[in-house]
Protein backbone atom coordinates (compact mmCIF):
# COMPACT_ATOMS: atom_id res chain seq x y z
CA UNK A 1 0.00 0.00 0.00
CA UNK A 2 2.62 2.38 1.00
CA UNK A 3 4.59 1.04 -2.28
CA UNK A 4 1.89 2.08 -4.43
CA UNK A 5 0.78 5.61 -3.32
CA UNK A 6 5.15 6.54 -3.53
CA UNK A 7 4.62 6.13 -7.73
CA UNK A 8 1.82 8.44 -7.86
CA UNK A 9 3.09 11.49 -9.10
CA UNK A 10 3.22 14.77 -7.24
CA UNK A 11 0.45 16.35 -8.59
CA UNK A 12 -1.79 13.24 -7.91
CA UNK A 13 -0.50 13.47 -4.32
CA UNK A 14 -0.98 16.82 -3.60
CA UNK A 15 1.87 17.55 -2.65
CA UNK A 16 2.02 21.42 -3.24
CA UNK A 17 -1.31 22.13 -1.38
CA UNK A 18 -1.12 24.59 1.72
CA UNK A 19 -1.58 21.67 4.58
CA UNK A 20 0.69 19.74 2.62
CA UNK A 21 3.52 22.53 2.47
CA UNK A 22 2.93 23.36 6.10
CA UNK A 23 3.09 19.41 6.88
CA UNK A 24 6.80 19.09 5.86
CA UNK A 25 7.68 22.55 7.41
CA UNK A 26 6.44 21.35 11.06
CA UNK A 27 8.90 18.03 10.23
CA UNK A 28 11.50 20.41 8.72
CA UNK A 29 11.57 23.51 11.07
CA UNK A 30 11.87 20.83 13.88
CA UNK A 31 14.52 19.14 12.50
CA UNK A 32 16.27 22.51 12.25
CA UNK A 33 15.56 23.87 15.91
CA UNK A 34 17.24 20.30 17.15
CA UNK A 35 20.14 21.58 14.57
CA UNK A 36 20.57 24.71 16.05
CA UNK A 37 19.58 23.65 19.96
CA UNK A 38 22.55 21.14 19.62
CA UNK A 39 24.65 24.27 18.39
CA UNK A 40 23.99 26.03 21.35
CA UNK A 41 24.96 23.11 23.44
CA UNK A 42 28.00 22.26 21.87
CA UNK A 43 28.98 26.13 22.24
CA UNK A 44 28.24 26.15 26.26
CA UNK A 45 30.81 23.48 26.46
CA UNK A 46 33.10 24.91 24.30
CA UNK A 47 33.10 28.18 26.42
CA UNK A 48 32.72 26.84 30.23
CA UNK A 49 29.45 25.77 30.76
CA UNK A 50 31.12 22.28 32.41
CA UNK A 51 32.26 23.98 35.32
CA UNK A 52 30.14 27.57 35.77
CA UNK A 53 26.87 26.38 34.95
CA UNK A 54 23.95 23.39 36.31
CA UNK A 55 22.74 21.12 33.80
CA UNK A 56 19.05 22.84 33.89
CA UNK A 57 20.94 26.36 33.03
CA UNK A 58 22.97 24.58 29.87
CA UNK A 59 19.26 23.24 28.72
CA UNK A 60 18.05 26.83 29.29
CA UNK A 61 21.23 28.15 27.39
CA UNK A 62 20.71 25.27 24.88
CA UNK A 63 16.53 25.95 23.81
CA UNK A 64 17.29 30.15 23.66
CA UNK A 65 21.09 30.84 23.27
CA UNK A 66 20.65 34.38 24.58
CA UNK A 67 23.10 36.15 27.22
CA UNK A 68 20.26 36.97 29.81
CA UNK A 69 19.60 33.57 30.13
CA UNK A 70 23.28 32.43 31.86
CA UNK A 71 23.49 36.21 33.99
CA UNK A 72 22.65 34.11 37.02
CA UNK A 73 25.61 31.72 36.74
CA UNK A 74 28.89 31.10 37.83
CA UNK A 75 30.18 32.44 34.89
CA UNK A 76 33.31 34.57 35.34
CA UNK A 77 32.47 36.75 31.88
CA UNK A 78 29.50 36.95 29.69
CA UNK A 79 30.55 38.62 27.25
CA UNK A 80 31.16 35.68 24.92
CA UNK A 81 27.90 34.92 25.41
CA UNK A 82 26.63 37.98 23.94
CA UNK A 83 28.46 37.88 20.65
CA UNK A 84 27.16 38.39 17.26
CA UNK A 85 27.30 34.83 16.64
CA UNK A 86 24.84 33.94 19.48
CA UNK A 87 22.80 36.93 18.56
CA UNK A 88 21.95 34.90 14.74
CA UNK A 89 21.58 31.77 16.34
CA UNK A 90 18.81 33.00 18.87
CA UNK A 91 18.02 34.92 16.13
CA UNK A 92 16.93 31.86 13.66
CA UNK A 93 15.74 29.75 16.37
CA UNK A 94 13.23 32.34 16.98
CA UNK A 95 12.08 32.96 13.59
CA UNK A 96 11.72 28.95 12.97
CA UNK A 97 9.84 28.45 16.51
CA UNK A 98 7.16 31.45 15.71
CA UNK A 99 6.59 29.38 12.68
CA UNK A 100 6.40 25.96 13.86
CA UNK A 101 4.87 26.91 16.81
CA UNK A 102 2.03 29.38 15.53
CA UNK A 103 1.55 26.81 12.75
CA UNK A 104 1.01 24.35 15.75
CA UNK A 105 -1.80 26.66 17.63
CA UNK A 106 -4.08 26.81 14.45
CA UNK A 107 -3.70 23.34 13.53
CA UNK A 108 -5.37 22.78 17.49
CA UNK A 109 -7.62 25.71 17.05
CA UNK A 110 -8.83 23.73 13.54
CA UNK A 111 -9.48 20.85 15.97
CA UNK A 112 -12.44 22.73 17.94
CA UNK A 113 -13.29 26.03 15.34
CA UNK A 114 -15.74 24.41 13.24
CA UNK A 115 -17.25 27.69 10.82
CA UNK A 116 -15.13 29.50 8.41
CA UNK A 117 -15.31 32.70 9.71
CA UNK A 118 -14.20 31.40 12.99
CA UNK A 119 -11.30 29.70 11.15
CA UNK A 120 -10.70 32.71 9.10
CA UNK A 121 -10.81 34.98 12.62
CA UNK A 122 -7.84 32.33 13.99
CA UNK A 123 -5.50 32.93 10.63
CA UNK A 124 -5.71 36.40 10.95
CA UNK A 125 -4.87 36.65 14.96
CA UNK A 126 -2.26 33.88 14.08
CA UNK A 127 -0.53 36.63 11.74
CA UNK A 128 -0.89 39.18 14.23
CA UNK A 129 0.72 36.90 16.85
CA UNK A 130 3.75 35.67 14.56
CA UNK A 131 4.57 39.53 13.12
CA UNK A 132 4.62 40.82 16.86
CA UNK A 133 6.10 38.14 18.91
CA UNK A 134 9.34 38.31 15.73
CA UNK A 135 9.52 41.65 16.52
CA UNK A 136 9.71 41.41 20.15
CA UNK A 137 11.93 38.47 20.31
CA UNK A 138 14.44 39.93 17.72
CA UNK A 139 14.34 43.41 19.80
CA UNK A 140 15.21 41.49 22.65
CA UNK A 141 17.66 39.51 21.19
CA UNK A 142 19.37 42.68 19.27
CA UNK A 143 19.20 44.54 22.38
CA UNK A 144 20.44 42.31 25.67
CA UNK B 1 -17.57 18.12 11.40
CA UNK B 2 -15.79 20.17 14.12
CA UNK B 3 -18.07 20.35 17.48
CA UNK B 4 -20.49 18.20 16.77
CA UNK B 5 -18.87 15.13 17.76
CA UNK B 6 -21.23 11.50 17.96
CA UNK B 7 -19.65 10.74 21.32
CA UNK B 8 -20.58 11.47 24.74
CA UNK B 9 -17.81 12.92 27.41
CA UNK B 10 -17.88 10.48 29.27
CA UNK B 11 -17.02 8.21 26.25
CA UNK B 12 -14.51 10.37 25.18
CA UNK B 13 -12.76 10.41 28.58
CA UNK B 14 -13.01 6.01 28.56
CA UNK B 15 -11.46 6.39 25.13
CA UNK B 16 -8.92 3.41 25.03
CA UNK B 17 -6.48 4.75 22.78
CA UNK B 18 -3.48 3.97 24.89
CA UNK B 19 0.37 5.02 24.37
CA UNK B 20 -0.07 6.85 21.04
CA UNK B 21 -3.21 8.63 22.39
CA UNK B 22 -1.46 9.46 25.61
CA UNK B 23 1.37 10.72 23.62
CA UNK B 24 -0.67 13.00 21.52
CA UNK B 25 -2.69 14.79 23.98
CA UNK B 26 0.86 15.24 25.79
CA UNK B 27 2.55 16.74 22.75
CA UNK B 28 -0.31 18.79 22.37
CA UNK B 29 -0.44 19.94 26.02
CA UNK B 30 3.33 20.90 25.99
CA UNK B 31 3.13 22.97 23.01
CA UNK B 32 0.67 24.68 24.19
CA UNK B 33 2.23 25.07 27.57
CA UNK B 34 5.46 26.79 25.69
CA UNK B 35 3.09 28.67 23.40
CA UNK B 36 1.86 30.81 26.64
CA UNK B 37 5.39 30.44 28.37
CA UNK B 38 6.95 31.85 25.62
CA UNK B 39 4.24 34.26 24.61
CA UNK B 40 4.30 35.72 28.33
CA UNK B 41 8.04 35.29 28.98
CA UNK B 42 8.51 37.74 25.67
CA UNK B 43 6.19 40.11 26.66
CA UNK B 44 7.48 40.43 30.64
CA UNK B 45 10.77 40.55 29.03
CA UNK B 46 9.51 43.69 26.82
CA UNK B 47 7.01 45.52 29.38
CA UNK B 48 9.63 44.88 32.19
CA UNK B 49 9.21 46.98 34.99
CA UNK B 50 7.74 45.64 38.31
CA UNK B 51 5.11 43.96 36.07
CA UNK B 52 7.59 42.36 34.08
CA UNK B 53 9.83 41.33 36.93
CA UNK B 54 7.35 39.76 38.91
CA UNK B 55 6.17 37.30 35.68
CA UNK B 56 9.96 36.36 34.90
CA UNK B 57 10.36 35.51 39.02
CA UNK B 58 7.39 33.20 38.55
CA UNK B 59 8.98 31.47 35.39
CA UNK B 60 12.86 31.38 37.59
CA UNK B 61 10.77 29.33 40.76
CA UNK B 62 11.92 25.61 40.67
CA UNK B 63 8.43 24.83 40.73
CA UNK B 64 7.38 26.33 37.52
CA UNK B 65 10.81 25.07 35.88
CA UNK B 66 9.93 21.21 36.20
CA UNK B 67 6.49 22.53 34.66
CA UNK B 68 7.98 24.22 31.49
CA UNK B 69 11.00 21.42 30.95
CA UNK B 70 8.47 18.87 31.09
CA UNK B 71 6.88 20.76 28.45
CA UNK B 72 9.69 21.83 26.41
CA UNK B 73 11.47 18.06 26.79
CA UNK B 74 8.33 15.62 26.16
CA UNK B 75 7.69 18.00 22.95
CA UNK B 76 10.98 17.86 21.78
CA UNK B 77 11.75 14.33 22.50
CA UNK B 78 8.00 13.19 21.25
CA UNK B 79 8.38 15.49 18.22
CA UNK B 80 11.78 14.06 17.38
CA UNK B 81 9.89 10.22 17.01
CA UNK B 82 7.18 11.89 15.03
CA UNK B 83 9.64 13.25 12.71
CA UNK B 84 11.52 10.31 12.47
CA UNK B 85 8.95 7.97 11.62
CA UNK B 86 7.01 10.29 8.97
CA UNK B 87 9.95 10.96 6.90
CA UNK B 88 11.12 7.37 6.87
CA UNK B 89 7.31 5.40 7.03
CA UNK B 90 9.07 1.87 7.07
CA UNK B 91 9.60 2.33 10.36
CA UNK B 92 5.91 3.53 11.01
CA UNK B 93 5.09 -0.72 12.06
CA UNK B 94 7.83 -0.03 15.47
CA UNK B 95 5.72 3.04 16.54
CA UNK B 96 5.02 1.00 19.78
CA UNK B 97 8.40 -0.09 20.03
CA UNK B 98 9.43 3.77 19.36
CA UNK B 99 7.00 5.39 22.15
CA UNK B 100 8.47 2.89 24.39
CA UNK B 101 11.71 4.27 23.41
CA UNK B 102 10.99 7.85 24.11
CA UNK B 103 9.85 7.34 27.32
CA UNK B 104 12.80 5.60 28.07
CA UNK B 105 14.96 9.05 26.88
CA UNK B 106 12.56 11.30 27.89
CA UNK B 107 12.17 9.95 31.52
CA UNK B 108 16.26 10.02 31.98
CA UNK B 109 16.61 13.48 30.67
CA UNK B 110 13.37 14.69 32.32
CA UNK B 111 14.44 12.94 35.75
CA UNK B 112 17.92 14.51 35.90
CA UNK B 113 16.64 17.90 34.90
CA UNK B 114 14.38 17.74 38.08
CA UNK B 115 16.96 16.44 39.87
CA UNK B 116 19.57 19.43 39.44
CA UNK B 117 16.06 21.66 39.80
CA UNK B 118 15.23 20.76 43.07
CA UNK B 119 18.50 20.30 44.14
CA UNK B 120 19.51 23.88 43.33
CA UNK B 121 15.91 25.06 44.49
CA UNK B 122 16.78 23.72 47.84
CA UNK B 123 20.19 25.47 48.11
CA UNK B 124 22.32 22.40 47.01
Amino acid sequence: MADKSRNLSIAKRGLMSFETIMWVFTRLSALGMYALVIFGLIGALVMGARNNMNFADVMRWGFMPNVTHVENTALPDTAPWSSTLWKLTASALVLIAVGHGVHGLVVIADDYIATAKGRQIVRICSGVMILSMLGIGLYLIWTS
Amino acid sequence: MGLNRNVSLMTALRYKGQGPFLTYILHRIGGLGMAIFITVHLLASFVGGKGGHFINAIYENWAFQIFIFFCVLFHAINGLRITILDLFPKLIPYHRQAITLEWLVFLSIYGFAVFTIIRTGLGG
